[in-house]
């Protein structure tokens, strides 16, 4: 096993040859319960107490044809005793429920890595559903990996036997048979896996039962050590963390956990309006659960319903929400210049997948930046932040409410299929340290004598939020221009040029209200800044430790606020002799720095629908300081 | 608000202080008067009111009242009324749409409003013919409609907007037409239906489109060919002397002459507006043969969709703790203790 569980893929091996971090990829058939497994092993792997982050990587159909290369499922999770930040580059396990899931997933496998390969699924249909010719557990092709086949299949057949299910239900025990042999691997405590069986299937007990009769029977496969002493057992002391309740959380659940305390802290009802599209829909799914909280989510009849619900709820006084993913927020990008037009806060949440059009809808990309930032008609400057990491995420919807709700403007927050998706541990953060900043509505004349003014600025020029039944501040606000401070229809020349100005200079104004850009790691100055957004922020993290670990004069800075940009950035990037910018995307960040700050900012760019892995980072990092 | 108290207002209470900017003679100025005489009568409060819109001339119809007013974009006026609706279920409601508006580019957000059934007046203004833009055919041009997009005539079909509102579900559907003094009458119909509430207005667009309701909306032809509906009243028109009967052979509408009053006779319709088979012929009625089925011809209220959310919400609410950190820590947690744990490492 030691050879198996090489060092991590984010961390060197410690000194009593115990690794520090283990990447395990589980993969079968979308319809095998792979990400359920995951779900699980991440669940035991938080409660165990070491760091970790995942990747669940799954085909758009649903139930794709069974056994098929395309209708493959994975989940990969990467865990253990140190900071962990990234889902890891190489699997050192892979688990192949079937011929296709260890042909797609094979290439990713570490040199010399293990695979727990069920050899009941490698039938003849199955394998010529793969496209194999010959059984790849059988004909030596594997031998530069450690191969562990067995009829998890039969196994888990057998275990089940006493509760009398049929075949087919009997098999979609195995799962659990795996995740048992799992957590035998790796020292785990099954208590909470059964606790969670139990009530999962507290309506038919039977299945509760017979999925923690397979549970059980693949740990002490393990534990019997009928494996014939190919694996030894793995104990990965707990991470340091900082004292304090964890819980794991993913960066869609963060989401909808920021939008819910931001509008707390706003002191607002939060309106939802949303139309099912992958990756974003979890949002509304979880929204639709918050009710309690002064939420009220609505399924509109598309994307464009959607926003434009949210914006008339902001109109009456609630914080308007929407979310979706680059197709959807292409139909939305009209009313989204009436929010700017009208100025009425608003958040849109972009779970950015693989574009352009339908695209690659599960998988991750960062490529609507330039959407974002200019992807609508007239100059219609808005807010856009984006998050990091599944937990950033939450801190990021709360400052996407302030902004929003404090100056009046849409917001817009990037996060993508792969934060959205991925889980993390999360310190669970106490409410009463937040610092609020309740809406004040207007509710009396601003104009004594004269008639009410909906676009008089204040000194930050900021208009008023007046809610419609308010008793004598009857307006009317639209999307033609207008004239200042009474906001009557006016499309004069000189009017537009002051109006667009005014826009304009409001939102970049809000550089002052927003902190400084900080130096993720490194220095300010040096030879190389390492520049992203967005979730890259795992790889490169991970890649300028390493690289700094070695001597090189590299910086990590990352960019939550992408508009309007700190303004401390542009002195901060031309303090460093060269400049990278890693994006999932050809190259769009990389362009508005040049734009903004004329700086060589060099792009590095992947768009295969996979996060960047640490070790190309680090390469590009060694090129540059060559 | 619906439910308040009447409170006094006057013409010049609903009247803002914009400049009307349609062409001189157009009926949308007829259709503006009788929407604040409407508001008179009903005695409602500006500052309760909104009117919502998208594009065209009939949206511009905000700018000129004295209420709240949001002018918003191309046919998405219903969802915004949504969103308004659902944050403040007490704001009395009127959305202003026009046939490319609400039928063309906004008919799926019509269909989905009137599905949903939410509170509110929809006033279309049907001029059957694009004005704004410039005169190009609408949805609801006729057939062989000569315009600048259609220079040898339009060759689709028209829709019927009351039989697009009774497809996609409306509880309430009314028609009228600009000039008429009855217009108020069907306003207030509309207001007090509970619910959505579909008024059609046939609107002359002097023009790009003008006259072309004249067949029926002269004062010489009115008799002839305007059908007035009132719930329980027989269906009859040309000074009662012709009414509107059941071809039960057909399961269709037909005309029968009434002689010497005596509909029953005749074997008149009494209008019911619960009937949704008879409003469905009613609005399908071909012109020319008939006459226009004018006034409220359905109406009956089902649970608005603001009602239900509110409904639901407050069940999902009810003895439900509201701590946010009750919240944070929901689903599996666990605790790092202070005394085996150093701060985080790496960085």
């Amino acid at each position: 096993m030691a050879t198996v569980l090489d060092a991590g893929a984010e961390q060197g091996r410690s000194t009593d040859n115990t690794p520090e971090a283990v990447v395990v990829r589980f993969a079968g058939d979308s319809g095998d319960g792979m990400q359920l497994t995951g779900g699980q092993f991440t669940l035991s792997t938080a409660l165990a107490g070491n760091d970790l982050s995942t990747f669940p990587d799954f085909p758009s159909e649903i139930r794709a044809p069974q056994g098929t290369l395309f209708g493959v499922s994975a989940f990969q999770i990467n865990f253990g005793s140190t900071e962990i930040t990234t889902a890891g580059d190489q699997p050192d396990v892979l688990v192949a429920m079937n011929p296709a899931a260890l042909k797609v997933n094979l290439s990713a496998l570490k040199q010399g890595g293990l695979i727990i390969a069920d050899s009941g699924e490698f039938t003849k249909r199955n394998l010529e559903k793969a496209k194999y010719t010959v059984n790849p557990l059988e004909d030596g092709s594997l031998a530069q990996w450690n191969l562990l086949a067995f009829d998890i299949s039969k196994l888990t057949l057998e275990a089940v036997k006493p509760f009398g299910l049929g075949n087919k239900e009997a098999l979609r025990c195995k799962n659990m048979w795996t995740l048992g042999l799992a957590l035998w691997m790796f020292d785990r405590d099954r208590a909470p896996l059964i606790d969670w069986l139990t009530n999962k299937f507290k309506k038919n007990p039977v299945l509760a039962d017979a999925n923690i009769a397979a549970l059980n029977a693949g740990h002490a496969y393990g534990e019997t050590a009928e494996i014939g002493g190919q694996v030894k057992q793995q104990h990965l002391p707990p991470a340091p963390q900082s004292p304090g309740l964890y819980r794991t959380i993913t960066g869609a659940e963060a989401v909808s956990l920021g939008l819910v305390a931001g509008a707390k802290l706003a002191e607002l009802p939060l309106f939802f309006g949303g139309y099912p599209i992958t990756p974003a829909s979890a949002i509304l799914h979880y929204l639709a659960k918050m009710k309690e909280f002064g939420v009220t989510t609505f399924q509109a009849e598309d994307e464009i319903a959607a926003i434009a619900s949210a914006i008339g709820a902001s109109y009456a006084g609630s914080l308007g929400v929407t979310s979706s993913s680059g197709p959807g927020i292409a139909l939305k990008t009209e009313a989204m210049g009436l929010a700017v037009m009208a100025e009425l806060p608003l958040v849109i949440v972009n779970s950015q997948r693989g574009g352009p059009s339908t695209g690659l809808p599960t998988k991750t990309e960062q490529s609507d930046l330039y959407q974002a930032l200019y992807g609508r008609n007239g100059d219609t400057p808005l807010v856009v932040l984006s998050a990091s990491s599944p937990t950033d995420a939450f801190e990021v919807a709360i400052e996407a409410v302030r902004l929003a709700t404090q100056f009046m403007t849409p917001v817009i927050l990037l996060t993508d299929g792969y934060i959205g998706n991925a889980a993390e541990p999360w310190a669970v953060p106490d409410p009463a340290t937040f610092e609020p900043f309740p809406v004040t509505f207007l509710t009396q004349n601003n104009n004594e004598g004269g008639k009410v003014l909906p676009y008089k600025r204040d000194e930050r020029g900021v208009r008023p939020w007046i809610k419609p039944g308010t008793p004598g501040l009857m307006h009317r606000i639209g999307g033609i221009e207008k004239a200042p401070e009474t906001g009557d229809l006016d499309y004069s020349p000189a009017v537009h040029q002051m109006q667009t100005d005014a826009r304009k200079d409001k939102i970049d104004g809000i550089a002052k209200f927003i902190p400084a850009q900080e130096v993720s790691q490194g220095t300010a100055g040096g030879k190389l800044a390492i520049v992203g957004w967005g979730s890259t922020y795992g790889p490169i993290h991970q890649a300028v430790r390493r690289a700094r670990a070695k001597g090189l004069d590299v910086s990590h800075i990352h960019i939550r606020h992408i508009w309007p940009m700190p303004a401390n950035l542009g002195d901060l990037l031309h303090s460093y002799g060269k400049i990278i910018v890693p994006e999932m995307n050809t190259g769009q960040l990389k362009t508005v720095l040049r734009d903004q700050y004329l700086v060589d900012a060099k792009p590095m760019n992947k768009v295969s629908g996979q996060p960047f892995t640490i070790a190309e980072i680090e390469a590009a990092i060694e090129a540059a300081l060559a | 608000m619906n439910d308040m108290t009447a409170i006094k207002t006057t013409i010049k209470d609903w009247e803002s202080d914009q400049e009307v900017r349609w062409c001189p003679g157009c009926g949308d100025y007829a259709i503006l008067k009788a929407v604040q005489r409407t508001l008179v009568d009903l005695g409602t409060t500006p500052d309760q009111t909104v009117f919502v819109s998208g594009i065209g001339c009939s949206s511009r119809f905000p700018y000129y009242m004295a209420s709240y007013g949001f002018h918003t974009i191309h046919g998405r006026a219903p969802a915004f009324a949504t969103g308004i609706k659902l944050a403040n279920p007490d704001l009395d409601l009127w959305l202003v749409t026009g046939d490319g508006d609400g039928m063309s580019i906004g008919g799926n957000h019509t269909m989905h409003f009137l599905r949903r059934n939410i509170n509110s007046q929809i006033l279309l203004f049907n001029n059957e013919i694009y004005g704004l833009t410039k005169g190009q055919y609408s949805p609801t041009s006729r057939l062989g409609t000569p315009s600048p997009t259609t220079p040898l005539g339009s060759v689709d079909r028209p829709l019927q907007p009351c039989s697009f509102a009774l497809g996609a579900g409306a509880r309430f559907v009314a028609r009228g037409f600009d000039t008429s003094k009855n217009l108020p009458e069907v306003f207030k119909a509309a207001h007090a239906h509970q619910g959505a509430a579909f008024v059609e207005i046939f609107q002359n667009c002097i023009v790009y489109n003008k006259d072309r309701f004249a067949d029926f909306t002269e004062k010489a032809v009115a008799d002839k060919w305007q059908l007035w509906l009132k719930n329980g009243e027989p269906l009859l028109f040309n000074k009662g002397t012709q009414g509107i009967a059941l071809d039960t052979q057909r399961l269709a509408l037909k005309i029968v002459d009434v002689v010497d009053g005596d509909w029953q006779a005749a074997g008149v319709l009494v209008h019911d507006v619960t009937n949704r088979s008879v409003a469905h012929m009613l609005v399908e009625l071909p012109f020319g043969e008939f006459p226009v089925a004018l006034g409220v011809i359905y109406d009956d209220p089902r649970p608005t969709y603001e009602t239900s959310v509110l409904e639901q919400d407050a069940v999902a609410r009810q003895g439900k703790n509201t701590d946010l950190a009750k919240l944070f820590a929901k689903g599996q947690t666990w605790t790092v203790d202070a005394e085996d744990q150093g701060p985080l490492s790496g960085v």
